[in-house]
């Protein structure tokens, strides 16, 4: 080869060499996205890049980008990871067992092994016997060994569906699986607790009301918000007020300020509680309220929501956030408006810390 | 262009208007009109089911039809995380393919309703899936991702405790969304191919279920959206009000436009049209408080403005007045909104009963339809077929001779 044509060749591959490949590329454009549609445009590129240009061994590695990947990206690389192994399905080119692998390996993240799982069973049916899927660690794979357990329970007689309904308890996290497996429970007379499944928490320190008279009192930093000093007395809106010590008694850990204080109209209360945590952690703090609120955690304004007598449901809202090692303050204001229809007339908070999976986050002694 | 080559292009042109799409919420035209579906001859109380197919999730978003395939939305997981977008064959029912993505918005809401509760919506290129959790997908029509926006991602308050519903409207190369709650609250128009942001409005803080409409008004057409506050038509390039009507309107059914008129949900139904004197404010033509559309949206065909209440009774009153011509009880309630399909009206209550009304007749039902199963999605209609779907199913009823 003439020497010019040798120095093209080298500089050809040093160029190669001095970047990731397109695949890496396609996939870091996609990871920056940001929100609001900025950088759409380089991330659509991306997207179709992949979705066209990527073959069955790119699969992996764009399953991998996921597991680190912002709620957003991960949906960009979803799809281009679908429509990838779509093509790979139907040209049979489709990896079986680095997927397989991939959705066994518990250090990827529990939904894109989910992902890769149902997948793979699309195109193997034996496949789901050769994973555990009841003792493994997330609950998103859990999920159908524990609905298979309750299909068992269901159909055994009582002293087999004992061991059963147990099994099963230990292994749920979702709501729905848990309310039947816990009504089964019931009826069995096995003792079972919602709040400590769940880490709902139940004890709180409470102090109001402070006036929310035509909705007015959602912005207005009343003192609690600037100290939170337990035997400080403040001025309420029908006096002095100052904070008291209530434990919530309900079955599915409802802290109804209502029923253990006063049902106040056109009022805010405050709760206080502190939480020790074993250690540094992610977490989701998850409410549940019919009622205008705020969140502190440490001090901090976590999220604010503005809205009435839309329902409570359990883990209504989800936010996530940092727990700190050692005591952490959680402080929420609950607002309650005036309507005077029987359905508005609710004035409660359920609140638990969890993992991104919905698993309780006990507090440690 | 050879006369060979206009005569064809003629007949493809009447071939695919023959053929219309029915692309978005109460199609085209958001009027629930179907363009060139068949006069069919009704009776019984079996209709000619063509096919079925399952569904992998919930929803109550009603199909859309673009050429040969049907585009359908569906949630499931335990809450409703997992968002299903499915692409069936109109003629069989098979599946052509499904794409799933994660919500990134909240998916909490009412168990009536789900988070596949609005209509996606194609400019007959894409498919543009929208959720209650405010996760926008654009998809080609082989089932690839072009784009992807998580609005209550973006606006973390834009979110309603009961589930959102408001469908998406597509004007040229705008796709039109409502966010509307207790809470943040916009309206925003985004690039059908890019998914970039175009335009974004304030919005009343209101929860608000209804849907924008599309208005014809000369050679422009405005998007009207609708609220407690009353209703805007927008420039749908711009975001730019046109006018506003702000004397209130319902948050559940949504306005009907004929031409230049719209048909408004408020106090009863007001008839309003552009102002010739002030362009910013509509002239109100006639309001008839006895007009009380309950969940289902008016519909507009020939002479008459038909609006069915709570009680599932159907009301003909005058396009010229409101006066009340005839009423006639169905078997309710209703969700869905009826749709006219060849001079007839296809209305599907909440328990699945479908009822075809004729309105030459005083609204005497012709023909039902048990499909058995809670129906809350507004049914879809091209020339060969009504879609129908359930949180289980689709159903095509023929149209065929």
């Amino acid at each position: 080869m003439p020497k010019p044509y040798l120095g093209l060749l080298a500089l050809f591959v040093t160029s190669v060499m001095a970047f990731a490949g397109p695949v890496e590329d396609n996939i870091a454009a996609i990871k920056s996205v940001p929100p609001r549609g900025e950088q759409n445009v380089a991330a659509a590129k991306a997207a179709s890049w992949l979705s066209q240009s990527a073959t069955a061994e790119d699969l992996v590695p764009i399953l991998a980008a996921m597991n680190d990947a912002d709620p957003l990206a991960a949906n960009w690389l979803r799809g281009a990871f679908e429509s990838v192994t779509a093509r790979t399905i139907s040209d049979q080119k489709f990896p079986a067992d680095q997927i397989e692998a991939f959705a066994k390996d518990t250090s990827n993240t529990p939904r894109v092994r989910r992902l890769a799982y149902e997948w793979l069973i699309k195109v193997d049916e034996s496949a789901p016997k050769r994973f555990d899927l009841l003792n493994d660690p997330s609950p998103e794979m859990r999920r159908d060994a524990v609905a298979a357990l309750i299909e068992q329970a269901e159909q055994a007689d009582e002293d087999a569906s004992r061991v059963i309904w147990q099994k099963a308890i230990v292994a749920a996290v979702d709501e729905d699986q848990v309310d039947t497996i816990s009504k089964a429970l019931k009826k069995l007379e096995i003792p079972f607790n919602y709040v400590d499944h769940f880490g709902l928490v139940v004890d709180w320190h409470v102090i109001g009301p402070f006036d929310n008279h035509e909705m007015k009192g959602f912005p207005v930093p009343y003192p609690p918000e600037k100290e939170v000093r337990l035997d400080a007395t403040y001025e309420g809106q029908k006096g002095p007020v100052k904070w008291e010590p209530f434990h919530s008694e309900e079955s599915d850990g409802a802290f109804d300020l209502a029923k253990l204080t006063e049902p106040h109209k056109g009022a805010v209360d405050y709760i206080y509680t502190e939480f020790n945590a074993g250690g540094a952690q992610d977490v989701e703090f998850r409410l549940g309220t019919a009622n205008a609120w705020k969140l502190w955690v440490n001090d901090e304004l976590v999220f604010a929501r503005e809205e009435y007598h839309r329902g409570m449901r359990f883990d209504q809202y989800i936010v996530p956030g940092k727990l700190k090692a050692g005591k952490n303050t959680i402080l929420i204001k609950v607002c309650q408006n005036e309507q005077d229809q029987d359905w508005a007339q609710r004035w409660a908070v359920q609140f638990r810390i969890c993992n991104t999976e919905g698993r309780a986050v006990h507090p440690v002694e | 262009m050879t006369y060979l080559t206009r005569a064809t292009a003629c007949l493809l042109l009447l071939s695919s208007l023959a053929q219309a799409d029915w692309r978005q919420f109460r199609g085209n035209e958001t009027n629930g009109l179907s363009a060139g579906a068949s006069t069919k001859e009704w009776a019984g109380t079996e209709q000619p089911i063509e096919w079925s197919a399952e569904l992998p999730g919930r929803g109550l978003s009603s199909p859309i039809i673009i050429g040969d395939s049907v585009a359908i939305t569906a949630s499931s997981g335990p809450r409703q995380e997992r968002l299903h977008v499915i692409l069936l064959d109109a003629q069989d029912g098979t599946q052509i393919w499904e794409r799933q993505f994660w919500a990134t918005g909240r998916t909490v809401c009412h168990p009536k309703t789900s988070v596949a509760a609005p209509t996606p919506a194609s400019d007959g290129e894409r498919i543009f899936a929208f959720y209650s959790s405010n996760d926008l997908a654009c998809l080609d029509l082989q089932g690839n991702l072009l784009w992807y926006r998580g609005l209550t991602y973006d606006f973390p308050n834009a979110s309603n405790s009961l589930g959102m519903s408001s469908s998406l409207v597509v004007v040229g190369n705008v796709v039109i969304a409502m966010v509307e709650s207790d809470d943040e609250s916009f309206a925003i128009g985004l690039d059908t191919a890019t998914g970039t942001t175009k335009w974004k409005v304030d919005r009343p803080r209101r929860a608000n279920w209804t849907s924008p409409s599309l208005m014809e008004n000369g050679d422009k057409t405005l998007v009207l959206l609708q609220s407690s506050a009353g209703v805007s038509a927008l420039d749908p390039e711009t975001g730019e009000e046109a006018w506003n009507y702000s004397d209130g309107a319902s948050t559940i059914p949504t306005l009907v436009t004929a031409g230049s008129t719209a048909f408004v949900p408020s106090h009863g139904i007001t008839a309003l049209r552009p102002g010739t004197s002030n362009p910013k404010v509509p002239e109100i033509l006639w309001q008839e408080s006895a007009l009380s559309p309950g969940t289902a949206s008016p519909v507009v065909w020939g002479d008459g403005v038909y609006v069915v209440n709570g009680a599932g009774v159907m009301t003909k009153a005058s396009l010229e007045n409101g006066e009340k011509l005839w009423q006639a009880r169905m078997r309710g309630p209703f969700s869905a909104s009826p749709v006219v399909v060849g001079g007839k009206f296809y209305c599907i209550n909440e328990n699945g009963l479908a009822q075809v009304i004729d309105p030459a007749d005083k609204g005497k039902t012709i023909s039902t339809h048990e499909f058995n199963e809670t129906v809350l999605g507004t049914p879809s209609v091209t020339q060969n077929g009504i879609y129908v779907r359930s949180d289980g199913h689709v159903w095509k009823v023929s149209l065929k001779y």
